[in-house]
């Protein structure tokens, strides 16, 4: 009996959301075309990355020494590189390396900064102020040397390159989570909370963490741009992903620079792939705020 | 740029081009007579080298910096560098004979030579350089002292003679002396200060240094009192240092340079060749330099030499060396000697080695019944390799693919220079890619590098095999040729055999230049041939 | 006002001591040294005797920690040290390269601010019209582009439209010259790799004086200025303009020390002798000496200009001056 009322209320309940749900979609769609463009890139590429297996022609790492270096054509769309490996088929799990790289980097770097910001900012006092200095060096320290370190050390691939990527992000999403969490900390709930005798895990975990979700997600899909193109960068220094594995950056290290006049193909269509999935995920993370923002600003 | 979509049409019209290129090449080096003046704009493809001393320091942009501000005493002749056997005097009057069995060598030293501040440049400089080379003072660091263990003594009787003294009669001596790294410096200099030369610069070469500006470019002009008649031709010259190989293409495609003298890739030699026509010539040569697979014997499975062999047994160089040609700075398989030079294999006796059979198949189902044997078939391992493109990581991502064919599973571990050293020197790796690079071509004293870790401390292979040093001190001690040439297919067979290490291909220059650049001729070494005195300007 | 003057000033230090500890230590953490690297790399065979002279010569047989101390005392009487793989004085290797590295910098941060700012504001008044689509694509799009791509297209490009134009191809120059020496040939040489790195700067800038306009004219001063009736144009220069660039210039500052990082992957791209590629090299080469002061003089600029930044906000901010 009961099961059946409450299901007729919550089928009362849930009857109108569909329409306005697509309404709200397609008003964003239209006001926010960035946005709009900004999400059919980001799922492209997160369709490539996912389904390279189906997508890709070749196998991205067999060599071909009877076609290196071919310009496109009907049997390799986007031409050979200089191993006559398929380009397309590099770019399409180069996506996923992107991909892996890119969310691994921002997921760690930004879930590392929540905890060390909201802990830095709820502790305060000396907590705060020795973490403030970690976080001033870890920033202004030079991301090529941590890269080189870290890669000498540990020797290169993706795992070293994502802890060299991760390892700058921290303190930049700390410094903003920390920002919000401080204007919490002053609301007098916390204050409330401490005198009811909550752990400090249980406050930081469920009072002040919600509340700087949103700058954090901001935070975190910028990282993920930031990070594919940090590994660009490290891949073009010969510092990041090694050969053979598919990936945008060292795809335009070496061979395309070498091969840049007689084989442009090698340079350009690699670029091409990283800018429009930044982009994307720009786009993304901007259309993210603009609607996340209205609900922090008090207004 | 028109792209065929049938390549052969592509690359035989690009062939054809390219033989036509090469033999108005050659023919224009050797037509007309030399002009003076002119500034050559070259460029270094390195940043700068460490201190600008040559005893000192090992890397070429340090040589090709400074190389031509300096006499030496005897080196490869410039007309014909490329040949193993052709030296000549620098500062020496003639080349002498050995006296005392082969013991003592003789030079009469030039008279009128200066020094760049106007100072006789006598035996005493030359004897005092050599000394600083083969027998440095406590503190002092000389590079190739180890080149040298068969000297005795240097002295300068007077001021015209200079006198070596062997301990031991060697074939190797003579090649070991064409060093072009061995500047000869002035003694005044030396007694003051050891270290003067690596932060100045003052010699009696070809050119006077006018501007040295750090990491940037060196310049020089014409020694209007050089000693050889007529040179040099050009009245100066700028060395930039580039390290970015498609900057340099871009370079010598604008005119911005004229050339780099060590070797552009075939794919940079091909766009100039495509774009240039016949104001490009390309000169090109067998490089004294290889790529070598080192096992660490001290590391399980390396240990077992059917594994080893297995490894060599994989790879097909033929086929290899000829598909990467188009792509990287290889083209000819060789054994442990400099191909084409008098000691080296013949093909026929190379495919007889493992690593170098013509029938890959049969090489390759031998590699995997040695790997079944010793219970290697899934082995899986990395290959430690340097983080430089042409052409070390082009051969690793290569060998990775073919040892895939025996079902071997290899990830190379690619690391900057100084780790890439430092692991193979503690021998914390388990296969390596190195190189072995030498200069001048002096076979014996090159083989040296395959021997032994407690003889040789930089083979990185951590093996021990006493016959193969007992085979190479009789080579080194032996002055019959045919006789030496004997020993070295024994001491390669016993190498090859043990599967201690193998070299994988030659490294191939290729040097494009722009066509009015004249009277330079290419030689198997960067190093060889970088005084400049005898490049003319046809402009 | 004077107390947080000089509490933020304190804490300046345990940073750099801290930026300094780190470098020293990541360094030495890396196999291989600089002796390795100067005799070993050319492949052939070199001495270990020599070896053990490098190390004596370069004094890295003493203790670390004595290394250290005399580091960080080098560091505070500004004496920097000597270059362990040329043996020139560190002040000698960084002078020489710095000219073209801040004509670079300088001319890309003059490119930035005439782009970001006019088209930043123009996009703010204009919102959400196709000229602010447009503008915003292009500012997203300069953060999305990776600038030594740029910088490789970019070249490719003039390359090949002066070879199709004018039959031979033309490239800037390889050697530099000083400007006042021959003007043309040393803007020819900058000019590229400024636009380069000037348009993520001024894709950077552009978006924050967009946002900071779009806030500044929501505010209560604005709505009364044009109640009374004051022609918008003069609104937005009088008005808008001047407020919203506060943080726009701050912003400009904080970048202006990011760019120098960004300059060691662009000098790369178009081989100038500048500061960012002797920090490849001396990292490459493990030269500790030059590389530790890079390093400072990097985290000095950047704590410089944070600290600058800082003391600016306190002081504008009523709340802190007058306490």
């Amino acid at each position: 009996m009961v099961s059946t009322t409450a299901h007729t209320i919550v089928a009362e309940e849930l009857a109108p959301l569909p329409r306005s749900r697509l309404r709200r979609w397609l008003a964003f769609l239209i006001h926010e075309p960035l946005g709009a463009l900004g999400i059919v890139l980001v799922l492209a590429m997160a369709t490539t990355g996912t389904f390279a297996e189906l997508i890709a022609p070749y196998s991205p790492t067999a060599n071909d020494f009877g076609a290196m270096m071919e310009a496109p054509s009907w049997s390799h769309l986007l031409g050979t590189d200089q191993f006559g490996r398929d380009l397309l088929s590099r770019i399409v799990y180069g996506a996923r390396t992107a991909m892996i790289v890119g969310l691994s980097s921002a997921l760690v770097g930004g879930t590392c900064g929540l905890v060390l910001g909201v802990g830095s900012a709820y502790f305060g006092g000396r907590t705060d102020l020795v973490m403030q200095r970690i976080f001033d060096i870890l920033m202004a320290f030079p991301l090529i040397i941590m890269a080189l370190a870290v890669v000498a050390i540990f020797g290169t691939g993706v795992h070293n390159v994502i802890v060299a990527i991760t390892i700058p992000l921290v303190p930049r999403c700390a410094r903003v989570v920390r920002a919000s969490a401080l204007a919490i900390r002053e609301i007098p709930y916390v204050d409330a909370a401490r005198a009811l005798g909550f752990g400090h895990l249980r406050i930081i975990l469920f009072h002040m963490v919600p509340n700087v979700m949103a700058p954090f997600l901001i935070m975190v899909t910028a990282f993920v741009g930031q990070a594919i193109l940090a590994e660009a960068s490290l891949s073009y220094l010969g510092l990041g992903v090694q050969e053979p594995v598919p990936a945008w950056g060292l795809m335009l290290q070496g061979g395309a620079e070498e091969f840049a006049t007689s084989a442009p193909w090698i340079a350009i269509f690699p670029g091409v792939a990283i800018v429009l999935s930044v982009l994307g995920i720009n786009l993304f993370g901007d259309a993210l705020r603009d609607t996340l923002d209205p609900k922090l600003r008090k207004r | 740029m028109a792209h065929n979509r049938d390549g052969r049409c592509l690359s035989l019209g690009l062939m054809l081009m390219l033989g036509a290129v090469l033999m108005f090449g050659a023919n224009a080096a050797l037509a007309g007579a030399p002009k003076r003046g002119g500034i050559l704009t070259y460029m270094i493809p390195a940043d700068g080298g460490p201190s600008l001393d040559g005893h000192r320091e090992t890397t070429f942009a340090v040589l090709h910096a400074t190389a031509p501000f300096y006499s030496v005493l005897i080196r490869v002749n410039p007309d014909n560098p490329s040949s193993t056997t052709d030296f000549q005097c620098d500062l020496c009057t003639e080349m002498p004979q050995p006296t005392d069995n082969g013991l003592t060598y003789r030079f009469k030293i030039r008279k009128g030579v200066k020094f760049h501040d106007g100072s006789p440049l006598t035996a005493q400089d030359v004897a005092a350089s050599w000394n600083k080379i083969v027998h440095p003072q406590p503190g002092v660091a000389s590079a190739r002292e180890s080149n040298f263990v068969m000297v005795d003594s240097i002295t300068a009787p007077d001021d015209e003679t200079v006198v070596f003294k062997l301990k031991f009669a060697t074939l190797t001596f003579v090649p070991a002396l064409a060093d072009p790294c061995a500047y000869i410096y002035s003694k005044k200099k030396l007694d003051q200060d050891m270290h003067w030369y690596e932060k100045n610069i003052m010699g009696s070469g070809p050119f006077k240094l006018t501007e040295y500006q750090v990491g940037q470019s060196i310049k020089g002009e014409r020694n209007p009192d050089y000693y050889h008649p007529g040179q040099p031709y050009l009245d100066g010259f700028v060395a930039i240092f580039a390290p970015k190989q498609s900057v340099r293409t871009d370079a010598i495609r604008a005119d911005r340079a004229a050339l780099e003298f060590r070797s552009l890739p075939p794919s940079a030699r091909d766009q100039l060749v495509r774009e240039l026509h016949d104001k490009i010539t390309v000169q090109e040569s067998d490089w004294n330099c290889g790529n070598v697979v080192t096992p660490n014997h001290q590391k399980k499975p390396f240990d077992d030499v059917r594994v080893r062999q297995a490894l060599f047994l994989a790879i097909d160089q033929w086929k290899g060396a000829q598909a990467l040609s188009k792509i990287a700075i290889i083209k000819t398989v060789g054994g442990i000697v400099f191909p084409g030079s008098p000691l080296a294999a013949t093909k026929e006796e190379l495919q007889k080695l493992i690593g170098y059979g013509p029938d890959i198949e049969a090489a390759r189902a031998e590699a995997r019944r040695l790997l079944r044997e010793a219970g290697q078939e899934h082995l899986e391992f990395e290959l430690l390799n340097r983080n430089v493109d042409q052409p070390y990581k082009i051969v690793g991502t290569w060998l990775v693919d073919e040892w895939s064919k025996v079902g071997l599973k290899v990830s190379q571990k690619v690391v900057p220079t100084g780790p890439w050293l430092d692991a193979m020197r503690s021998g914390d790796f388990t296969v390596a890619l190195e190189a072995n690079c030498q200069n001048v071509v002096n076979p014996i004293a090159d083989v040296g590098r395959w021997l032994p870790h407690d003889v040789q401390r930089e083979n990185y292979g951590f093996f021990s095999d006493p016959e193969m040093v007992e085979i190479h001190d009789r080579m080194l001690r032996e002055t019959d040729v045919d006789k030496a040439r004997i020993l070295m297919r024994k001491f390669e067979t016993r190498i090859n055999q043990q599967a201690h290490q193998l070299m994988v291909t030659y490294w191939y220059r290729i040097v494009p230049m722009r066509s009015y650049v004249k009277g330079w001729k290419i030689s198997p070494s960067h190093y060889l041939n970088q005084d400049l005195a005898n490049i003319w300007l046809d402009k | 006002m004077y107390r947080y003057i000089i509490k933020r000033v304190l804490l300046v230090i345990p940073t750099l001591i801290g930026a300094a500890a780190l470098v020293f230590v990541l360094m030495r953490l890396i196999p291989g040294d600089v002796c390795v690297v100067r005799l070993g790399s050319s492949g052939g065979t070199f001495d270990p005797k020599a070896i053990a002279l490098c190390h004596a010569e370069l004094g890295m047989d003493r203790p670390l920690v004595v290394q250290f101390i005399d580091f960080v005392w080098g560091i505070m009487r500004f004496d920097f040290g000597t270059s362990m793989w040329s043996g020139n004085p560190v002040t000698t290797e960084i002078w020489a390269r710095l000219p073209i590295s801040l004509e670079i910098a300088i001319l890309a941060t003059v490119i930035a601010i005439a782009i970001a700012i006019p088209l930043g504001a123009v996009s703010a008044v204009k919102q959400n019209t196709w000229i602010d689509l447009v503008v915003r694509l292009f500012a997203v799009g300069g953060t999305a582009t990776p600038s030594f791509w740029l910088g490789l297209v970019s070249l490719l490009i003039v390359l090949n439209v002066t070879s199709a134009v004018f039959g031979t191809p033309w490239m800037p120059p390889i050697e530099y010259v000083p400007i006042w020496q021959d003007p043309i040939h040393n803007l020819s040489m900058a000019l590229l790799p400024a636009v380069t790195v000037g348009y993520r700067y001024a894709a950077v800038s552009m978006r924050m004086t967009r946002s900071a306009m779009l806030e500044v004219m929501q505010e209560d001063y604005i709505r009364t200025a044009r109640a009374k009736g004051l022609i918008n144009k003069l609104i937005i220069n009088r008005h808008a303009l001047k407020n919203a660039l506060l943080p726009v210039v701050t912003l400009i500052g904080i970048e202006f020390a990011f760019l120098i990082g960004g300059l060691v992957v662009t000098e790369q791209v178009f081989n100038l002798n500048g500061v960012g590629r002797l920090f490849v090299q001396a990292v490459q080469n493990q030269d500790y000496t030059l590389t530790q002061a890079l390093v400072m003089l990097t985290v000095i600029i950047f704590v410089i200009s944070n600290l600058l930044v800082d003391l600016l906000y306190a002081w504008l901010d009523p709340r802190i001056r007058y306490a």
